[in-house]
């Protein structure tokens, strides 16, 4: 009797340090779940769902403290990825938030341009090249469209412009658009 | 001849359709009066344009040269003048316009100089560098830079070069009729393409279709000095595609997501080898290619045509007809609609089939899958077209991905056999292009990240030196404030303590003299430079004003009246 209840104390121990010592070892640096969120959202740093970023809204997401439905900029489409990543159903999108876009590039009218830096300070990407009182200009590949620099500007020189679709950017249309031009075709 | 041919899965038969076309001979197109050059011709980056409105142009002359590594240049199909550089509409079938050169031609087609290039003296960088600035392009439909296919690369080896005859796509005939006209040139092309390549086996794939293209490329073949194998294959779309020819001619299967010269073989079109041997044996760029103008037209045939040429012109040529549904470029298989015949014959024109109501029925409305695989025995590439479907239809592109989307090749087995006429093909090309716009902007956000991330630790970074320096700048300012009282309390002490005291005064005065021997120095070192050899008036002008500076400055050291004072 006495032996049995040491032989599975003694093992209560073993396993204890066991998992203590992996608990310490194999520790896990941040939060896994934020990091998938963050991968999920677009990263325009736009800040329209009220946190200071992409990654802080993530972080909010994991830690229960936001909805997932706060994101224009990643639509429709990236509640549902962010529902699928968390097992909960998708909802539409909280519109106080503000609409999704068409995706745009802000432009600076070169002529109105004052050279305040303004817009450079408030750009989360530095994206925008210039300095004090000298032209700016944005680095269009690598504008968000977040619109951070539009209300800093103190002569409203920037404007939104929406991508053009060329060639390069052209897409496939899903298919069964095309077969109700067909349809229309036909009965015209 | 007793080459054992292996067979691909799947695959159709649709009639043939090629008698119309290959029984009148090439005939050349006249000169348009008006050429549209697109730069985005080929796969890769377009070409950088060279030349502005009003520049006189002559034939072949380039006009947009290579943009990095994998492009290739542009030509005037014939001399005359820029009339514009700007957006026009491309044989794409988006409709969306392109960047393009328009050349308003002056009739005298006169060429730019050149002449044939010795392509065993040039080093093969050289010539590969030359061929791309001749804009040399496959021509069987992929349009990608045929430099960059000639480069065997440092560790890759192509022993085995197959040069495709194939030409498997119902209506078109411009490589049949190449072949029976032009063989010879085509071979002394392969023979370049031997020599940058170093292949040891050289075959020409040719359909059993085509007897006469195979036995007038037999008889070239006898008359060349090195070994080419013409093989005979069976018609059965879509042998002509490389895959597929590589598969019957070797019995080796191309893995996925991988390229023929990793298995060491490379495949070239006949057109590309007939392209090639005009480039370097005539100093010729490519400025012309064969194109099947066949369907509902009066006289089907084949037409050398130079790049630009109006599609409409071609059609007009060939005789138009009444009842004309639609224009597609390329086959009835995989041949895309032009959205109008304005646009131009571009490097990868190699048909221009026009449809009636009666070759070409439209399909019947599509109608729900009932997944009766037909499509899956059909499909060349041994894929589960319904289940690609399926997953493309439901935007669930991840899961097509994994069922090997992008090893499909577009041939259109699958909806050609499909009996509920979905236009499957179509799904793949919808799904394909989400996924790499999807990857696009996935990288685009992961740049956002990684700037958006660098702001942060930069903002950070700076926040923190300034404090340091502000601790630094307070730091000193304390150690100043504490020497001061220190010497003060030093300077009550002197006349009590006695020798510690000087001496470290007068090292403070040592330095401080020193510091203004140094500064004196500098003051002379920086004298006018532009002082010596000065005209007699000029020095005197100088001690002028000099005397008056002296005089200002005493004026200035002499202390104000006391009435003066504010």
């Amino acid at each position: 009797m006495l032996a049995a209840i040491l032989v599975m104390a003694g093992i209560a121990v073993a396993i204890g340090l066991a998992l203590g010592w992996s608990a310490i070892r194999f520790k896990v640096e941040g939060n896994p779940l934020a990091e998938k969120i963050d991968a999920i959202l677009p990263q325009t740093q736009c800040g329209q769902c009220g946190f200071l970023g992409c990654r802080p809204y993530a972080e909010a997401i994991a830690k229960g403290e936001a909805d997932i439905n706060l994101c224009p900029p990643g639509g429709e489409e990236g509640v549902k990825k962010l529902a699928d990543l968390l097992g909960v159903e998708p909802k539409p999108l909280d519109e106080t938030h503000g609409a999704p876009k068409p995706k745009s590039v802000a432009f600076i009218d070169e002529q109105t341009c004052i050279g305040c830096t303004l817009c450079i300070q408030a750009c989360p990407v530095d994206a925008i090249s210039g300095a004090a009182k000298q032209m700016h200009t944005i680095i269009a590949a690598e504008c968000t469209g977040c619109e951070l620099c539009l209300p800093p500007c103190p002569v409203d020189c920037i404007t939104m412009v929406p991508i053009a679709e060329d060639l390069p950017h052209w897409k496939w249309k899903h298919p069964v658009v095309m077969l109700k031009q067909v349809s229309g075709d036909r009965s015209a | 001849m007793s080459r054992e041919l292996f067979k691909f899965k799947g695959g159709v038969h649709p009639p043939e359709h090629k008698a119309e076309s290959n029984a009148r001979p090439v005939r050349a197109a006249p000169l348009p009066k008006k050429l549209v050059i697109p730069l985005r011709q080929h796969i890769g980056s377009p070409a950088k344009p060279l030349v502005s409105v009003g520049d006189r142009v002559l034939k072949g002359q380039m006009i947009g040269e290579a943009d990095g590594t994998i492009s290739a240049a542009v030509h005037a199909s014939s001399s005359g003048i820029v009339t514009a550089v700007d957006l026009q509409p491309v044989p794409h079938v988006s409709g969306l316009p392109d960047l393009c050169i328009s050349i308003e031609t002056d009739g005298r087609d006169e060429w730019m100089e050149h002449g044939p290039l010795d392509y065993r003296a040039l080093a093969p960088a050289d010539l590969r560098i030359r061929l791309r600035d001749l804009g040399l392009a496959g021509l069987g439909g992929a349009v990608f830079p045929s430099a960059v296919k000639l480069d065997p690369g440092a560790t890759q080896h192509c022993p085995t070069l197959i040069i495709n005859g194939g030409e498997c796509e119902p209506w078109i005939t411009c490589d049949d009729v190449l072949m029976r006209s032009r063989a010879d040139e085509i071979l002394q092309g392969v023979a370049i393409m031997r020599h940058l390549l170093g292949s040891t086996e050289i075959l020409v794939g040719i359909e059993d279709n085509k007897p006469e293209a195979v036995a007038a490329m037999q008889a070239a073949a006898a008359r060349m000095d090195f070994a080419v194998e013409i093989v005979v294959v069976p018609a059965r779309y879509p042998g002509g595609g490389a895959k597929q020819m590589i598969q019957v001619l070797t019995g080796r299967e191309v893995p996925s997501g991988k390229l023929s010269t990793d298995i060491g073989i490379q495949v070239f079109n006949v057109g590309t080898a007939y392209a090639l041997a005009r480039a370097v044996h005539h100093g010729e760029p490519l400025i012309s290619r064969l194109v099947t103008v066949t369907g509902h037209v009066l006289r089907p045939q084949n037409f050398e045509v130079l790049i630009g040429t109006p599609m409409h012109v071609l059609i007009a040529l060939a005789g138009e007809r009444d009842g004309t549904t639609g224009v597609l470029m390329g086959g009835p298989m995989m041949g895309m609609p032009m959205p109008n015949l304005d646009v131009p014959v571009v490097k990868a024109t190699n048909c221009i089939l026009v449809q009636s109501a009666e070759l070409f029925p439209p399909l019947p409305k599509a109608l729900p899958c009932i997944r009766c695989t037909r499509c899956a025995d059909a499909c060349p590439a041994e894929l589960q077209p319904q289940e690609l479907f399926r997953f493309a239809k439901a935007g669930d592109f991840g899961r097509a991905q994994e069922y090997h989307l992008f090893d499909c090749i577009e041939c259109g087995c699958c909806s050609y056999v499909c009996p509920s006429h979905i236009p499957l093909v179509d799904f793949y090309r919808y799904a394909k292009s989400e996924i790499w716009t999807r990857e696009k902007d996935k990288r685009a956000a992961d740049l956002a990240r990684e700037r958006h991330e660098f702001r942060q630790f930069r903002q950070e970074r700076e926040k923190k030196e300034k404090a340091e320096k502000l601790a630094a700048k307070a730091q000193a300012a304390r150690a100043q404030a504490a020497l001061d009282q220190t010497q003060r309390a030093e300077l009550a002490a002197a006349p009590a303590a006695g020798a510690a005291a000087p001496s470290e005064a007068d090292a403070k005065k040592a330095l401080i003299a020193a510091a203004l021997a140094r500064a004196q120095a500098k003051k002379a070192g920086a004298a006018p430079k532009n002082t010596d050899h000065l005209s007699p008036g000029t020095q005197r002008e100088i001690e002028e004003i000099e005397a008056r500076r002296a005089k200002i400055r005493e004026l200035a050291r002499q202390p104000l009246e006391p009435d003066e004072k504010p």
